[in-house]
């Protein structure tokens, strides 16, 4: 493995390539017209275009990928998150075409991406699953069967998605064949597969999810947990470890069911096992993300590892240079900041930054796809840049973040910065005591 | 009298589920528009008939623009 064609824009792309030259490696920067003067494509050695602005036309055109890899000379790939990442038909192209994909196999990708197939196959492994049907419903009165087992609240997930795409929620039996059908129609329109099982709906559950690696030896090991529950339409704003007032014998079931679930799939590289913990503390496999998360650095933070050169090295058939150990060293917190306006429910907010102020200091990490002058476009992930605080003890890692939060500014773009603030003084999150619904159930207004 | 539904925010024009003629709700979306991975749908502010859809699928929209009209 000499060059490294990294198939993603912003941040992402900025850590792989930090990550490629830490080992000596060539990078390529793949991007799109739009982002012809963005801060991924000066970071790396080599930069192609792909094509138009909109996302299908460049960074989810495989062909245009491929071709890009051709012409820069590049033997490895590395997916980032979102666009490609969890596509299993995309790794299989890299593979065929004689590039190394920096990822799990084509298979575990594949497995895990099918929602109802990952259930199965992690109940199968010993993993707590949410009590639901064990498939794909067929038709309304299906849906009403396996009701009278799970009971209601339920929720209706499309078996072709993830990241809360289509879910919904069904509280009786009498909305039960309005609701599979608008949800099957859904998932047509945002996956092109309008399958849908049904899982019993928990009632403010935590997120809490486990960052796996493994390695093409055999080698399986965890790096602990992250708590993820402030989260907007289903997407984290605040990730941290360790979980605040989580019971070590919770972590340690989490922790031994993630790795027996990656072991089950012969997984291989990075990887996270998500979860949802209900008050009682039982606990229940919510979907595996087969790629690295937005959310890494945190546990880069509370164990000094560098997560992506691991990624690198394990691509390339070296053995992991972990033992699972028991390093953890404080805490850390991480806030994402978008270009998304919160007092109008989040809404996207394009634009051009005419400011960017971010603070430096000891044990504060940025990772930033952006500066001052930047264009922020409709056609991708609102995502700007992460900020990500260390400390001696959650306490101390909060006190940074806000800290650093305080002297923050972004001009010319709506952020979720002043949202952020707000959530970090709420006696709830100073407390620890945080479930997935907080945000839209109001906490922070 | 007709109304023009307007963009609340800069986006591109993901799905039109109307068509000239139609009877819409208050409330209904007229057009879809994506942003930033988002679906996000401009509703009628009123029950009407819609006028006229004023942009196609695959369109940019900047915030304010006029989409639709409502009869």
């Amino acid at each position: 493995m000499n060059t490294v064609l990294v198939a993603n824009r912003g941040e992402i792309a900025r850590r792989v390539f930090r990550a490629c030259r830490r080992l000596g490696l060539r990078t390529v920067a793949v991007y799109s017209e739009a982002d012809k003067d963005a801060l991924h494509v000066r970071d790396a050695d080599r930069a192609v275009l792909l094509g138009p602005a909109p996302a299908r036309e460049s960074y989810l055109d495989v062909e245009r990928l491929l071709d890009a890899a051709r012409r820069s000379g590049a033997d490895a790939v590395h997916p980032g998150y979102g666009f490609l990442s969890e596509s299993w038909r995309f790794a299989e192209a890299c593979a065929r075409a004689g590039l190394t994909f920096i990822g799990p196999p084509a298979e575990a990708v594949r497995a895990m991406g099918d929602k109802t197939e990952a259930r199965r196959l992690m109940a199968a492994a010993g993993v707590p699953t949410v009590p639901g049907s064990p498939g794909p419903i067929a038709d309304a009165a299906e849906a009403v069967a396996v009701a009278a087992k799970v009971g209601f609240p339920l929720v209706l997930k499309a078996a072709g998605g993830g990241g809360g795409i289509g879910m919904a929620r069904v509280d009786r039996a009498a909305d039960l064949a309005t609701a599979f059908a608008t949800a099957t129609r859904r998932a047509q329109s945002a996956f092109a597969n309008p399958a849908v099982y049904v899982e019993r709906y928990l009632e403010r559950p935590r997120h809490v999810e486990v960052q796996v690696f493994a390695d093409a030896h055999g080698s399986v090991v965890h790096l602990h947990e992250r708590e993820c529950s402030i989260q907007r339409r289903h997407q984290k704003l605040i990730e941290e470890s360790p979980a605040p007032n989580l019971a070590a014998a919770i972590k340690d079931g989490l922790t031994e069911a993630a790795v027996a679930g990656a072991r089950a799939i012969g997984y291989v590289n990075a990887g996270t096992m998500e979860f949802l913990v209900d008050a009682a503390g039982g606990f229940y496999f919510l979907e595996m993300n087969t790629r690295i998360q937005v959310e890494h650095p945190v546990t880069e933070e509370v164990t000094g590892l560098d997560l992506v050169v691991e990624q690198l090295r394990v691509a390339a058939g070296e053995r992991l240079s972990w033992r699972q150990q028991a390093i953890q060293r404080g805490a850390a917190i991480e806030v994402r900041v978008y270009a998304e306006d919160p007092d109008k429910n989040f809404l996207p907010s394009p634009g051009t930054i005419a400011r960017l102020e971010v603070p430096a200091g000891d044990r504060l990490r940025v990772e930033s796809g952006v500066e001052s002058g930047s264009v922020v476009t409709v056609h991708y992930d609102p995502l700007l840049f992460k900020l990500i605080a260390g400390g001696a003890d959650r306490d101390e890692a909060l006190a940074r973040l806000r800290a650093a939060l305080e002297t923050t500014v972004v001009e010319g773009v709506r952020t979720t910065v002043p949202f952020l603030r707000k959530v970090l003084d709420h006696p709830d999150v100073r407390r620890g005591v945080l479930h997935t619904q907080m945000v839209d159930q109001g906490a922070f207004r | 009298m007709p109304e023009e539904i307007k963009a609340h925010i800069t986006g591109v024009v993901f799905q039109i589920p109307t068509k000239k003629g139609d009877k819409v709700g208050a409330g209904d979306p007229v057009i879809v528009l994506e942003s930033m991975k988002m679906e996000i749908p401009v509703e009628a502010p009123r029950a009407g008939v819609v006028r006229e859809i004023k942009v196609q699928e695959g369109q940019t929209v900047q915030e304010g623009d006029t989409v639709a009209v409502l009869d």
